[in-house]
């Protein structure tokens, strides 16, 4: 199947906007994913292995999260999954360059 | 309470009006009835920028009674490539002037309202509970959940967009039916991880795509045609042209919009976001002490012995440089071993975000006297050099 990657992680995957896996779920489609590009983990997943709350995988038009069986539903070789972050949509005034990452 | 349902008297048009909206009238999905709701709407655009200029101008253009405008800012060059309201002579106004200068000049009719502020959580159920639908142009995080919330609490639906690079999101959130922001993204992501558009760029048209994507909707809100955007997200991609749509959902257990809602009132967006406020921002941040430009350009002065780390791309440095050296921010992990952990390095980008990410990262790997460059080049260019071009 295809994952497609969004431009702001694309710098983690050699700059590839689709990447192509063998798989039989999602889970193991990210995982190859993961394998191949380690560098994007941590942007998808927190510490504790939770898909970050900023980002939402998509097969096909459908949000993983309502999937009867989310990460484990299966996928074909057409599908594709599509990694959508959430973008804010502007240039930030160059004062709030001075922030701090939340823990 | 997305809409008022009681029967109202709408405004009557001139022969003026008649004339100006001829296109419309003979519209049947528009017609008198359509055109004179239109004149009857209230619309508050939050920020007059990339996606606010086309939102502005063409509901202006269309007929809607009621335009307000938030901004707070002031028109600069760098925003002319995008920002079509403003013009070359308008650099150095405030944004909120020189839009509505623009509005009226193409339609008298109109009735600007000038909300020359920053929307908070203190202003903005106040600002928004005069309007029938808000479109949100703004171009940050802490604002996108503040206009969120207070579309919710006070029932007016949101139609909204957002861009990066090449790429663009569209939908309709905070109706009655809809999900919100929220249901799609519960939280932002941390400051940093994600590139500004200071820092990733956007194209000057992609604004334009998707801030008409937003004015569309609006206007088939008010006239209640058509199949809006709700529940649905639009993502463009201005490169590949390409047009997807995905499913969203209303989220039952969602914060603000579900069933059992822990966001009630307005909150502090900037915290939310994990943004410390800048009198609070630290002389030493995650360890790395800030350097301001004053204290470079003394240092530089005094003669010495500073490396200045330029972490941007090269494309960048061929814009503007001051004499750093150069390595993008995404090569350090291989290319740190070129410098001397013992060196006192100086980490420059273009305003502060990079550098210090890199900053953080020589830190753990063992370098000892590093600074982050506050504001990086763009600052160097406002209090040092101006001949330094900003990009």
């Amino acid at each position: 199947m295809t994952i497609e990657i969004p431009t702001p992680l694309r710098v983690y995957t050699a700059n590839q906007s689709a990447v192509a896996v063998d798989a039989a779920t999602i889970s193991e489609a990210v995982s190859a994913l993961l394998t191949r590009y380690p560098e994007f983990k941590k942007h998808l997943y927190t510490p504790d292995g939770k898909l970050r709350s900023f980002v939402n995988l998509y097969l096909n038009d459908e949000d993983v999260r309502y999937l009867p069986q989310r990460e484990d539903s299966s996928v074909r070789p057409s599908d594709t999954l599509s990694i959508i972050p959430s973008i804010a949509g502007g240039c930030l005034p160059h004062g709030r360059a001075l922030l701090a990452h939340k823990r | 309470m997305a809409t008022t349902t009681e029967p109202i008297t709408l405004p009557q048009l001139s022969n003026d009006e008649i004339a100006r909206y001829s296109r419309h009238l003979i519209l049947p999905e528009v017609g008198m009835e359509g055109q004179q709701k239109l004149k009857a709407a209230k619309v508050l655009c939050v920020g007059t920028g990339g996606l606010g200029s086309p939102l502005a101008f063409y509901l202006a253009a269309a007929g809607i009674g009621t335009l307000g405008l938030v901004d707070f800012d002031v028109v600069d060059a760098s925003n002319l490539q995008r920002q079509i309201i403003h013009s070359t002579k308008d650099v150095g106004r405030p944004k909120i002037d020189s839009a509505a200068e623009k509005l009226t000049a193409l339609n008298p009719f109109l009735n600007v309202v000038k909300h020359e502020t920053m929307l908070t959580s203190q202003n903005a159920l106040e600002i928004i509970r005069d309007y029938d639908i808000v479109a949100d142009g703004t171009d940050n995080f802490p604002t996108r959940y503040l206009v969120n919330d207070a579309c919710v609490l006070t029932g007016k639906p949101n139609a909204y967009g957002s861009i990066f690079r090449f790429e663009g999101q569209a939908s309709v959130f905070a109706t009655e039916r809809g999900p919100c922001y929220r249901c799609l993204y519960p939280e932002p992501p941390p400051p940093g991880l994600v590139p500004s558009c200071a820092e990733g760029g956007v194209l000057g048209i992609l604004p334009g795509l998707v801030g008409i994507i937003q004015a569309t909707e609006v206007i088939k809100f008010i006239l209640g045609k058509g199949e809006p955007l709700i529940g649905r997200l639009l993502l463009v991609n201005a490169l590949d042209m390409r047009f997807r749509e995905l499913k969203l959902r209303k989220n039952p257990d969602c914060p603000v919009c579900g069933t059992h809602p822990t966001v009630t009132q307005l909150i502090d967006y900037q915290q939310f976001c994990g943004i410390i406020p800048e009198q609070k921002a630290a002389a030493v941040q995650n360890g790395i002490p800030q350097m301001s430009v004053k204290e470079l350009k003394q240092r530089l002065d005094d003669g010495d012995d500073l490396l200045i780390l330029d972490v941007r791309e090269p494309f960048e440095y061929q814009i503007a440089q001051i004499g750093g050296r150069l390595i993008p921010l995404n090569d350090l992990p291989k290319r740190m071993n070129e410098l001397n952990t013992a060196q006192e390095i100086v980490v420059q980008c273009k305003s502060g975000g990079r550098s210090q990410r890199a900053a953080e990262f020589l830190a753990k790997n063992g370098f000892k006297k590093l600074h982050n460059l506050a504001g990086g080049i763009t600052a160097w260019s406002n209090e040092i050099d101006p001949k330094v071009p900003k990009y």
